[in-house]
């Protein structure tokens, strides 16, 4: 723990040290806090991405960042170091960073602090997420096209809201054109543990799986590991993971965060900032959809084309009672549809998602 | 293409455990010597990653898998001036031990974090593998898995049949002795360690170039633990490691063949199996594996003798 800690300063400090001696003029400078390497094709990345992004947008700009950055109070001494060189605003891309956040917000209220996926509020703090269960619906509509035995393996790190909702959306998609499909889920009860991914999607081939989704933070093994079973994969965070599965690769939910850390940084600059909880969805350029693999056919793709106009212009609920869980229950009536707010509250497996989350 | 249950669980038990069993046989030789390292999972890591890297650099699996070992056996010999010529406490320096190897590989392995690597792939053997259902389980794995028990033949041969063995036994149980018998004691033990540590860098090596196909911070996410209690379970024989290696392997493996089958019991539960298994193995076994203890490793936990 100890030697990431260090290494998180050191990255930070090499970052900072152009920034040394070129005070005198007003340069906005922004720290971005990463919860791994930057190069996993996954959850970092996009947000690095992000970064580059933002540095295209408004030129001039310093970006200070730090991989592998511990979601403890490290993370406190890594965003006050930032703040120390000179930072005003502050993205904390991981869910665990909010607590942290929050403290170090509270001593510095000049400072701006935007953090991901979060729900708590102050004066200086705002968060924003996207609301990736529009994209897994679309790309399960991919997924239920394509498989040929009818199943489907989703794997996942942990069963929160956030992913459950992912899960159920992937598999509603789905049974829109295969409706006997079912999704079959393991979970893995850590976000970063590649050998239990890589497991899992043997296993998941074994039970008669033929096509892979996930839910974790850095796809590579499983949709490597897919590829090398022959399978067909979904990917997610970033569109680097295609590189992974030139065969198997059917589409992928891409994170573009790069517009929100843009508009963000600009509004603080403009003084017009005020703290909220931004959620976009497919309708915004936060959540898109991955260039398409090869096997994917027009048909499929003019499908999840018409789905995705009417998600965006309402006509279409990805969830739209009535809705059961996998146990039989009924958990929305018919007529009554879900929003965003379902990325904070799912805790149900939708009909035909084949697991347990007790 | 699907595959029944129990085929698909023995051969994921045989994937899953031939890392354990590798870095549990590693350890088997360093305790017999009468040294315990706790910090074989520290040096799973820096085998994991270092074997990654040249992969990754050389396009080759097996030059990898070489520094893998290599480096293994190198980054033990860390642990040699310290409790041999210092006679520093051994569990403590173990734990500094995967400390180090778990910040050192992450911050070299850092630049390879989602390079390309194509690395030990399944290699069916002809013929065998379409013995049915033995054949999928014992034949369709990587090349890896088919010298598992040629090395636990090995290291029981080299501990039980050689002469450097018997020395390095009679230092395990008393180096006093086996030195008043004219062996070096010291020269025996780090070569038990540089043995230990090419076994763990292999194990890592599998980790990230036959299971994963990718190097992560951390990988080893907790199997180099196992494999130190999978020695003690083992009660210190090499030939005992293997069915131990895979009764662990398979309780990693239930628990997400059983999800894939949709099993209607809790992940969170069947995730404690291989613990749970771990805690019950050392409490039945305390008694009976006692005896086979190397009387020097009890100086590790009890008063010190000697000196």
């Amino acid at each position: 723990m100890k030697m990431r800690v260090l290494q998180a300063v050191l990255v930070a400090a090499l970052t900072l040290f152009p920034t040394w001696g070129l005070s005198a003029q007003a340069k906005v400078i922004v720290g971005v806090l990463h919860l791994g390497s930057v190069k996993d094709a996954g959850y970092n990345q996009a947000s690095h991405d992000a970064v580059l992004v933002l540095k295209k947008n408004i030129p001039g700009i310093t970006v200070l960042e730090a991989e592998n950055v511990p979601e403890s109070a490290d993370a406190e001494r890594v965003i006050e170091q930032m703040i120390n060189k000179g930072a005003t605003i502050i993205f904390a891309h991981s869910f665990g960073y909010q607590d942290p956040t929050l403290n170090v917000a509270k001593k510095y209220p000049n400072v701006t602090f935007l953090h991901a996926g979060g729900f708590k509020d102050a004066p200086n703090f705002g968060t924003y997420w996207g609301n990736n269960f529009e994209g897994m619906y679309l790309a399960g509509i991919a997924a239920g096209a394509a498989t040929k035995t009818g199943k489907l393996g989703f794997i996942i790190g942990f069963p929160i809201p956030n992913i459950l909702a992912s899960v159920n959306a992937f598999e509603l998609g789905a049974k829109t054109v295969n409706p006997k499909v079912t999704t079959t889920l393991t979970i893995d009860n850590s976000f970063n543990d590649s050998v239990k991914e890589a497991a899992s999607v043997g296993a998941l081939a074994d039970a008669g799986a033929d096509v892979i989704a996930c839910f974790v933070d850095s796809p590579i093994t499983v949709i490597k590991t897919a590829e090398a079973r022959g399978l067909k994969s979904i990917g997610f965070w970033s569109a680097a993971l295609r590189a992974f599965a030139p065969k198997g690769w059917l589409t992928g939910i891409v994170m573009n965060w790069g517009d929100i850390y843009t508009q963000e940084v600009k509004e603080v600059m403009a003084k017009t900032w005020k703290p909220s909880h931004i959620v976009g969805g497919i309708e915004s350029p936060i959540v898109t959809l991955a260039e398409y693999g090869p096997s994917v056919s027009a048909d499929t793709k003019a499908k999840i084309a018409a789905a995705k106009a009417d998600i965006i212009s309402g006509k279409l609920a990805v969830f739209t009672g009535p809705l059961k869980d996998n146990t039989g229950k009924e958990v929305f009536p018919a007529g009554k549809t879900g929003g965003a707010d379902l990325l904070n509250v799912t805790n149900w497996l939708v009909e035909g998602v084949v697991g347990t989350i007790q | 293409m699907s595959t029944g249950f129990v085929e698909g669980w023995l051969a994921g038990t045989i994937q899953a455990s031939a890392p354990i069993f590798y870095a549990a046989l590693g350890e088997t030789v360093v305790e017999r010597s009468g040294l315990i390292n706790l910090g074989v999972e520290g040096t799973m890591l820096v085998g994991a990653s270092s074997s990654f890297a040249v992969t990754s650099l050389t396009g080759s699996p097996v030059a990898g898998l070489a520094t893998g070992a290599l480096a293994g056996a190198l980054f033990n010999l860390i642990l040699a001036p310290l409790v041999l010529w210092r006679r520093a406490n051994q569990l403590a320096c173990g734990l500094a031990l995967m400390f180090l190897g778990a910040g050192l590989s992450a911050f070299y392995g850092q630049s390879f974090v989602g390079a390309p690597v194509n690395g030990f792939d399944v290699v069916p053997i002809p013929f065998l593998e379409t013995i049915p259902f033995a054949g999928p389980i014992l034949f369709q794995q990587d090349a890896l898995v088919y010298f598992m028990a040629p090395s636990a033949v090995l290291v029981w041969w080299l501990l039980a049949r050689t002469r450097w063995g018997l020395q390095l036994r009679a230092v395990g149980e008393d180096r006093l002795v086996a030195f008043a018998a004219g062996t070096r004691p010291h020269l025996l033990r780090v070569q038990a360690l540089l043995l230990g540590g090419l076994f763990a860098g292999v194990a890592g090596a599998h980790l990230s170039l036959a299971i994963a196909h990718s190097w992560t911070e951390g990988l080893t996410a907790g199997r180099g633990f196992i494999a130190v209690s999978l020695v003690i379970f083992a009660a210190w024989s090499p030939l005992r490691v293997l069915p131990g290696a895979l009764l662990f392997g398979g309780a990693l493996a239930l628990q997400i063949q059983l999800q894939a089958r949709g099993a209607a019991v809790s992940p969170f539960l069947l995730d404690m199996l291989p613990y749970l298994m771990t805690l019950v193995v050392l409490v039945l076994l305390r008694k009976s594996s006692r005896g086979r203890m190397p009387e020097g490793l009890k100086e590790v936990f009890e008063s010190p003798k000697g000196s």
